[in-house]
């Protein structure tokens, strides 16, 4: 099936592409959700009668290198999608699994995170700062999880040269999701580590 | 031209994806920066939330690619960011309101 093909069979009444339409009100589902979980966050800062409080635990050099390495994988992102549009699918696939490994890295570092706040006291049972911290980043952490596995098995695809300049939506839309993940991260680094 | 080609040529080219990754990097340098710096403690809130909206901008932009497509996924998107903005706004007056309130009651 030919590019020009393949977009016609998925396309809706206003000639927009189905899935990408589709995709989109997803994500702005998600808009509420995550916007409930900061919401809780932000009710409760302060209301901690018992540490540890953010202050004391929380590693703004550490989430600083984070957040780079996350705005980083979305860059990888969009140059695989320019990679896959142009048909140049050695650097699609490379570029794919740069973003995969990026959000590996940054799933690493909140992982090496969580685990030292655990070590400091701080669990979703210590006091609300806990409960509300980990519930935020934590799904935003799942999040991260799905994208870098739907990244990989994209990138699996490609090697099995199943993934060709005809599914560069399919590519789009994965990286509307990863592009959503980064953009909830820069509010949450905003939110809960700047803004003590 | 159909729509969807449109769309697709209208993408970014890879220089642009380049700057903007350049200047997201240098907006979390100086969203970093602001925090450590005292002189801008008062102001902290307010210049975090500047800098955190235009990476939030530039990235839903030029990497999702609102500014070039269609104004339907700008809906799609912004109808929902605005009900979430404005629900978060109302129970952030609702209950740290009430909570203020019940502690100004308390200490009376």
């Amino acid at each position: 099936m030919t590019h020009a093909a393949s977009a016609a069979a998925h396309h809706t009444s206003l000639g927009l592409d189905s899935r990408k339409m589709a995709f989109w009100a997803f994500i702005g589902s998600e808009c509420l959700l995550f916007t409930s979980l900061i919401s809780t966050y932000l009710v409760y800062k302060g209301k901690s009668v018992v540490g540890p409080y953010p202050h004391e635990i929380l590693n703004i050099p550490f989430t600083s290198v984070s957040t780079f390495d996350l705005l980083m994988s979305s860059l990888m992102m969009v140059l695989a999608l320019a990679a896959v549009q142009r048909g140049d699918m050695r650097w699609g696939k490379i570029w794919l699994f740069s973003t995969a490994l990026l959000g590996l890295v940054f799933l690493g570092g909140q992982v090496i995170e969580f685990t030292e706040f655990v070590h400091k006291g701080l669990t979703l049972q210590t006091n609300l700062f806990g409960c509300t911290f980990f519930v935020l980043t934590g799904t935003h952490g799942a999040h991260v999880t799905v994208g870098v596995l739907w990244l990989l098995t994209l990138w699996v695809r490609a090697l099995q040269g199943k993934l060709t300049q005809a599914n560069a939506m399919t590519v789009e839309i994965t990286g509307l999701y990863w592009h959503f993940v980064d953009v909830v991260w820069i509010v949450i680094f905003t939110v809960v580590y700047l803004i003590q | 031209m159909n729509e969807h080609s449109q769309n697709e040529h209208s993408h970014p080219t890879a220089d642009v994806y380049l700057r903007v990754a350049a200047v997201l990097v240098i907006l979390t340098v100086l969203e970093v920066g602001v925090f450590y710096v005292p002189v801008f403690h008062p102001v902290l809130v307010p210049v975090l939330l500047v800098l955190s909206g235009a990476k939030f901008t530039l990235v839903v932009m030029f990497y999702m690619h609102l500014k070039a497509d269609s104004r339907v996924f700008t809906f799609l998107f912004g109808a929902p960011l605005l009900l979430a903005a404005v629900v978060m706004v109302a129970l952030l007056f609702l209950l740290l309101g009430a909570l203020t309130l019940r502690g100004a009651a308390g200490a009376g």
